[in-house]
């Protein structure tokens, strides 16, 4: 131990600067399979990293849904009550008590369509917006692509999602041999409806997210949100029967309002399927993603000094 | 050879106190000071920055790196910065290779899961593709000896054999650069043999390069190549592991600590730790005599005081002794401007390990004022048994002899 520190220190110095050197001389950091450095450009997105983890993301999902009925008698059919409980709810007391109207679409399918496509997207923006704080643990021990979390509760959710679809599919049958419905050829698009959805639900979900590890308050915030955000959508009520009323604006701005009426319209043949909407929908979750994952990335490198 | 990782200059830089009320305002600043070009307002305001920092360093291909410093020291920071954890406030960091860091054992374990389940789950999160995970399988079920429990779920496993798993994966990972932090801490004695067993075994094929943080310094010994010492976020010494760690069992300066309170400019002053023939230290060995010393200062005028030492365990906080003057019949005297007293401990026998010590005075049995103090006692096996008793569990080492009968 009697060796100067610093001679060790500087002697290690000089080895190592003739062997920056060397490598400068070559190209700047391409010898280098990782650079870490204190900023990275805000547009440089990561996504190959993601394409890395994939498996990750697999298993991710497994978890999800493994852990979701462990334990339980029923297993994955627990997925079916809840919409069943809810729409026979909704009929009961908007149906029946508030008489609202379901645009001549029979009570049932209606309310369904509504809790189906809407339970999707409210799981998915509560959950995705939820992920630096309730991961906060696993973060803080261990690097992955942070990305692949909200992307693993997209998935998994769409994995809840089909099996209540296919509920809702097998009420729609029903109801289309008893001739009270009729869709059209627009169901064809109904996997692009889904997506722009679930986009959006990701998109505000990373920004959620984002904010959150700073100001604790937007997590009451949003859950009070995302509740009302219901009533603002028209999902047990079709929007036909707010048009004449002067704050159909609200509804006409809110991205949602035309997906969810353009999923109404393809599968149970009411609604309004308007081209403009539904491109201002996709212009809305295309903008939403992209700045959502920009400062998801930007979050990501240090939250973990302010969480 | 090859350099597997460079650091160029590379500081992080901690703000102190709570991020909360205020937070929004600052930020707000903060942005509007940036959108003009200027400073960041906040960053050198007094205390607020703690500021670590690694200087120009490199890391060979196929060492073996002890991190080794104090609570504190900046060793978890730099993994962390490593790891990608958190990112540098200022410098570069550059690696070659695959860098896996197991800052914790069992990472992202879902206690429904089977063993098996789980196994997959935390490979994929330490970077594993699953096919890697599945040719290894075998291997790694079997190093963690729990192929009997493998399709049960992980609340039902005891907490060693969670350990045990966790393990087992980060063994079989395929990386170029491991980060180990501590991990060893949480396992048997057993267990920790089989872990750096291992990781000799993964570091002797030469082109590995692992970096090791613990504060067992017969593992840094056993295992490392080479050391590195932190104090207070700057690193050092840097050289063998054999000439550092004395370096850091006996820091250079012994701390003289000194505590204020509130309480009419009662304070103490000038605790020390001493040893047999008066010197201040703060290393003993297990059989050395030790007094702890203080003065007093402004006492206050009335009431019955008693003066309350408490030795805590560093590593889980616990008191591990403590006592009051009242109850040696040692009598405080009222109204005096200083006074001085030792308290002497004779053979302690404590384990060896860092502890530290806490004061509080009481006024006719309640307490007026409390001291924690920076004074850290750090116990150490006798010379002859070098480290050797580091693996007894406990705070007490008992004089015990082991015979069949």
């Amino acid at each position: 131990m009697n060796t100067s520190p610093n001679a060790v220190q500087e002697a290690k110095q000089l080895t190592m600067h003739d062997a920056s050197i060397a490598a400068a001389d070559s190209v700047e950091n391409s010898d280098w399979d990782l650079v870490i450095t204190p900023s990275r450009s805000l547009l440089s997105l990561q996504l190959s990293d993601v394409w890395r983890y994939r498996d990750l993301l697999y298993l991710f999902v497994c978890r999800d849904i493994l852990s979701f009925y462990k334990q339980t008698i029923l297993g994955p059919l627990w997925f079916f009550v809840q919409p069943i409980l809810t729409s026979l709810i909704y009929i009961m007391v908007f149906g029946n008590f508030a008489g609202l109207s379901t645009d001549g679409i029979p009570k049932l399918p209606f309310y369904l369509a509504g809790i189906t496509f809407w339970n999707y997207f409210a799981e998915c923006f509560n959950k995705t917006s939820e992920t630096f704080l309730v991961n906060a643990h696993l973060f803080g021990k261990v690097y992955f692509p942070r990305l692949v979390m909200p992307l693993s509760i997209i998935v998994s959710n769409m994995v809840r999602f089909v099996i209540q679809f296919v509920l809702f599919l097998i009420v729609v049958g029903y109801f289309l041999i008893l001739g009270q419905i009729e869709p059209n050829w627009t169901v064809l698009l109904f996997p692009f409806f889904l997506g722009c959805m679930a986009f959006i639900a990701l998109g505000m979900g990373l920004i959620f997210s984002s904010l959150t590890t700073k100001y604790r308050d937007l997590r009451f915030v949003l859950q009070f949100c995302v509740q009302r955000l219901m009533y603002l959508t028209p999902v047990i009520y079709p929007l036909s029967m707010l048009k004449e009323k002067n704050y159909a604006w609200i509804l006409a701005w809110n991205p949602l309002t035309y997906l969810m009426e353009a999923l109404r319209y393809s599968f149970l043949g009411h609604g309004e399927f308007s081209m403009l909407g539904l491109a201002w929908s996709f212009t809305f979750a295309a903008i939403i993603l992209t700045v959502g994952i920009v400062v998801f990335n930007h979050t990501e490198r240090s939250f973990i000094d302010t969480i | 050879m090859t350099t597997a990782i460079q650091f160029e200059n590379v500081s992080k830089r901690y703000r102190l106190g709570q991020v909360g009320t205020g937070t929004l305002s600052h930020d707000l600043h903060r942005a509007w000071a940036k959108f003009r070009g200027k400073s960041d307002p906040f960053a050198k305001v007094g205390q607020i920055n703690n500021r670590e920092e690694v200087g120009g360093e490199y890391v060979e291909q196929g060492e073996v790196l002890g991190i080794i410093g104090r609570n504190g020291a900046g060793k978890s920071t730099l993994f962390k910065l490593l790891s990608r954890i958190s990112a540098p406030t200022e410098g570069t960091i550059k690696a070659r290779g695959r860098i896996a860091s197991l800052l914790e054992v069992g990472t992202g374990f879902h206690p429904e899961l089977t063993g098996r389940e789980n196994i997959y789950i935390n490979g994929a999160i330490l970077g594993m593709r699953r096919h890697e995970i599945t040719r290894q399988l075998d291997n790694i079920i079997d190093f963690s000896g729990c192929a009997k429990y493998i399709d049960t779920p992980v609340k039902r496993y005891s907490s060693g054999m969670t350990v045990r798993v966790g393990f087992a994966v980060a063994a079989f990972l395929e990386c170029e650069i491991l980060v180990v932090d501590e991990v060893l801490a949480v396992g048997d004695t057993d267990f920790q043999k089989r872990c750096i067993g291992k990781m000799q075994e993964l570091s002797r094929g030469g082109d590995r390069t692992v970096l090791f943080v613990s504060h067992n310094m017969n593992a840094v010994a056993s295992l490392c190549t080479r050391g590195v010492l932190f104090n207070e976020g700057t690193l050092i010494a840097n050289g063998l592991p054999e000439d550092l760690i004395p370096q850091y069992l006996n820091p250079p300066k012994t701390k003289v600590a000194q505590e204020t309170s509130q309480v009419d400019g009662l304070s103490i002053t000038d605790i020390e730790i001493l040893n047999s023939s008066g010197e201040t230290i703060n290393v003993v060995t297990q059989e050395e005599d030790f007094a702890i010393r203080l003065s007093l200062h402004h006492l206050p005028k009335d009431g019955d005081l008693s003066l309350g030492i408490h030795l805590h365990s560093m590593r889980d906080q616990r008191r591990v002794f403590g006592t009051r003057t009242s109850m040696a019949g040692v009598v405080l005297p009222n109204s005096c401007q200083s006074i001085d007293l030792k308290i002497l401990f004779p053979l302690p026998k404590l384990a060896p390990g860092e502890y530290f010590v806490r004061f509080d005075l009481t006024q006719d049995g309640h307490e007026i004022c409390r001291f924690d103090s920076t004074l850290d006692l750090i116990v150490v096996a006798p010379p002859g048994s070098m480290w050797e008793g580091t693996n007894d569990f406990g705070v007490y080492t008992m004089d015990h002899q082991w015979s069949f009968i």
